[in-house]
């Protein structure tokens, strides 16, 4: 016999309600018949905790630009660009503070990612066992460091060693070259950009190494396994399975990093010489946004003073935010190329 | 841990806190500023406090802070390591008196040159920190220095990358010896250095100066002695090259004109006297003309009294000058003049 109605005898097939699957997502929860205030109140209190961390962000931006507002209104964007920082005529620019951060930054990225890289590949996939955990403790203890001690280091015992050894190598040879030179020329006082460089990037490294090897430990051996089966090298292994699929946890842990470089301040303030004088060569002394507020702030007498430099402060809490957005927007490109985002 | 244990732990912890958080009790007199004189002030509080009971509660975060604080009235008295004009007196209705006075010592290193052999003027100081002189065997420095080896090295400048008063004395003595470096940088606790490196804190210049080959800085008289720094022998006023010594120090003040500067805005350099230190300057203490607390402002008083007083040695013993009697007298009677909201001197 025909069915009557092909809808009503069509079966439907509901799956069952397994446990941190989607389905569980939308279903609000049984309510707890024994305590039914706590469910409510736990539910408030960590909505309470997650909206107070974001309105202290806020206030804090708000904070910064009330009082920076005699400066943001003077100088308006040519504060941006303006390498002079005169504090008897009030004349002020964060060209020079800027400057110093980016670029010490930058050379604390160029040195820390790859030796990052290295020892997370190293821990991973070529160390023996009995060295994993030393050593990876050893990184961890890095990270654990204070940062004055760092700049105390810095300022004592590796400064004077690269300026009496590696700075007059680097002047000698590279010094010479066309357009490189420029950046290696001035007397080696072996304090300076690079050094600061230097320090920094020796401080994110345990960061961005702890990153990597957590995410490269997470690939499947069975990933890796097949590779090795089909023939590829322990390189190609590397660079087209593991780093592929780990993409996002080696960006994330490099943005960390990079924060940690940008905000860095007392382990610069020491080694970085604090001069408000732009120059190309690496090795002349330079400054950055924190090391100038943290030597500065103080002591600024006058309202201008205190104002440029609070927003010193706003604008290294703006480069904070943008490179943050950067690296989302570099991840959801990277998402989206993998065809898991749109 | 039992819940009686945990109970007993937090009681005692609680008792001993308490106990502890009397320390600041309601006698004792706040201050805040410069933190030049801050090892001078704790040593006398202390002295202070064990023959009277009244504590001193200082708390040195820099001169900048110090002014602000005492214009915003939560603290009794503020410090300063730059004095106040008149002008900014009145203002804020302050009077100010010195209580110390240090020597800005240029110091430098050179292999191979033993302390105080390099002779300096004003001019030549202010030529370097211009960074018109960039060698230490140009021809300035070889005609002062007759007879000492100047190497062909050139002089890393080192100066301050924070707001001071060391920097404020010592620019004020360069403005006043060079009209270029008046016109170009001038006078200020923090000023654009034309060249050079800059540490932070006295701690930093002295560091920076002992571990750069050939540098040259500028530091309190108290660290350049307690790091056996090479100094410099500056030319003073009449002429004569001098050497960076307390009695040289209190030459200088000495032969200072107080009575002719009201509310004792008186740099201290370049001051007239064979034996002045050209480097000089006195750290000041501000209080409210008018007191809304007279009670705590009579204890501010005691408190100075007691140490221009008695606390002279422990001034000397950390290498501090104290301020001649005659300048004592003179701060006497302007405390006189201090009085509360109803026109009564406080004292």
């Amino acid at each position: 016999m025909p069915p009557k109605d092909a809808a009503a005898v069509t079966p439907t097939f509901t799956p069952p309600l397994i446990r941190g699957s989607e389905a569980t997502y939308n279903t609000p929860p049984a309510p707890n018949s024994r305590q039914p205030w706590m469910d409510p109140f736990f539910k408030n209190l960590t909505r309470f905790f997650a909206f107070f961390v974001f309105s202290i962000l806020v206030a804090i931006l708000v904070s910064l630009l009330i009082h920076s507002e005699l400066t943001l209104r003077k100088f308006g964007f040519g504060f941006l660009f303006d390498p002079e920082w005169n504090p008897v005529t009030e004349e002020f620019g964060a060209l020079v503070p800027i400057y110093g951060t980016l670029v010490s930054s930058a050379i604390a990225m160029i040195i820390g990612i790859p030796v990052s890289f290295g020892i997370a590949l190293f821990l991973t996939e070529l160390s023996p066992t009995w060295l994993k955990r030393p050593l990876g403790t050893a990184i961890e203890l890095l990270a654990a460091i204070p940062s004055i001690i760092y700049g105390m280091w810095g300022l004592f015992v590796f400064a004077p060693l690269f300026g009496e050894y590696v700075q007059p190598l680097l002047i000698a040879s590279v010094g010479g070259v066309p357009l490189i030179g420029a950046l290696f020329k001035g007397p080696p006082l072996g304090i300076g950009m690079l050094t600061a460089g230097i320090i920094l990037a020796i401080m994110v490294i345990p960061f961005i190494t702890a990153v990597m090897r957590d995410v490269f430990e997470l690939v499947p051996p069975m990933l890796k396994e097949s590779a090795y089966g089909l023939g590829a090298t322990t390189w190609e292994v590397v660079w087209k399975v593991v780093l592929p699929f780990t993409k996002i946890g080696v960006v994330g842990g490099v943005m960390l990093g990079l924060g940690r470089a940008l905000g860095e301040t007392m382990a610069v303030t020491f080694v970085i010489g604090n001069a408000h004088r732009l120059s190309l060569s690496l090795l002349a002394p330079g400054n950055s946004i924190a090391s100038a507020l943290a030597n500065e702030f103080t002591e600024a007498v006058g309202d201008r003073y205190s104002s440029a430099l609070i927003e010193l402060g706003l604008i290294l809490f703006l480069i904070t935010s943008i490179v943050l957005a950067l690296s989302k927007l570099l991840l959801l490109q990277l998402s989206k190329q993998e065809g898991r985002k749109t | 841990m039992t819940s009686v244990c945990v109970q007993r732990f937090i009681s005692a912890a609680a008792l001993a806190f308490g106990m502890t958080a009397t320390a600041a009790s309601a006698g004792d007199i706040t201050g805040a500023g410069a933190t030049f004189p801050y090892p001078v002030y704790s040593k006398w509080a202390e002295a202070y406090k064990s023959k009277t009971g009244v504590g001193l509660n200082y708390q040195s975060i820099g001169s900048g802070g110090g002014i602000k604080q005492i214009n915003a009235k939560t603290v009794d008295f503020g410090a300063s390591d730059m004095p106040l004009e008149p002008a900014e007196l009145d203002k804020g209705g302050l009077m100010q008196f010195p209580t110390v006075m240090g020597g800005v010592v240029p110091v430098y290193n050179l292999q191979g040159v033993k302390p105080g052999e390099i002779k300096l003027t004003g001019a030549v100081l202010a030529d370097i920190y211009l960074g018109k002189i960039k060698k230490w065997n140009d021809p300035a420095l070889v005609a002062l220095n007759k007879g000492v080896k100047l190497p062909d090295m050139d002089i890393t400048v080192v100066s301050r990358s924070d707001g001071s008063g060391t920097t404020f004395i010592f620019t004020n003595y360069l403005s006043k010896v060079s009209s270029e470096w008046k016109e170009k940088v001038g006078n200020s606790t923090a000023v654009k250095w034309p060249t050079g490196v800059n540490g932070k804190g006295n701690e930093g210049v002295a560091s920076y100066v002992l571990r750069l080959a050939g540098s040259i800085g500028y530091v309190e008289y108290a660290y350049a002695l307690q790091n056996k720094m090479a100094y410099v022998e500056l030319q003073n006023k009449e002429g004569v090259f001098v050497k960076p010594e307390a009695k040289n120090f209190a030459a200088a003040a000495a032969n200072a004109d107080w009575a002719k500067a009201p509310g004792f805005y008186q740099i201290l350099t370049d001051e007239p006297g064979k034996d002045s230190w050209p480097i000089t300057g006195a750290t000041f203490i501000l209080m409210h003309k008018v007191q809304d607390k007279p009670e705590n402002a009579k204890s501010v008083i005691k408190f100075f009294e007691w140490a221009y007083a008695n606390g002279d040695k422990m001034a000397l013993d950390l290498d501090y000058i104290p301020m001649p009697d005659g300048v004592v007298k003179m701060i006497d009677t302007e405390w006189k003049k201090i009085k509360d909201t109803s026109g009564k001197p406080v004292i």
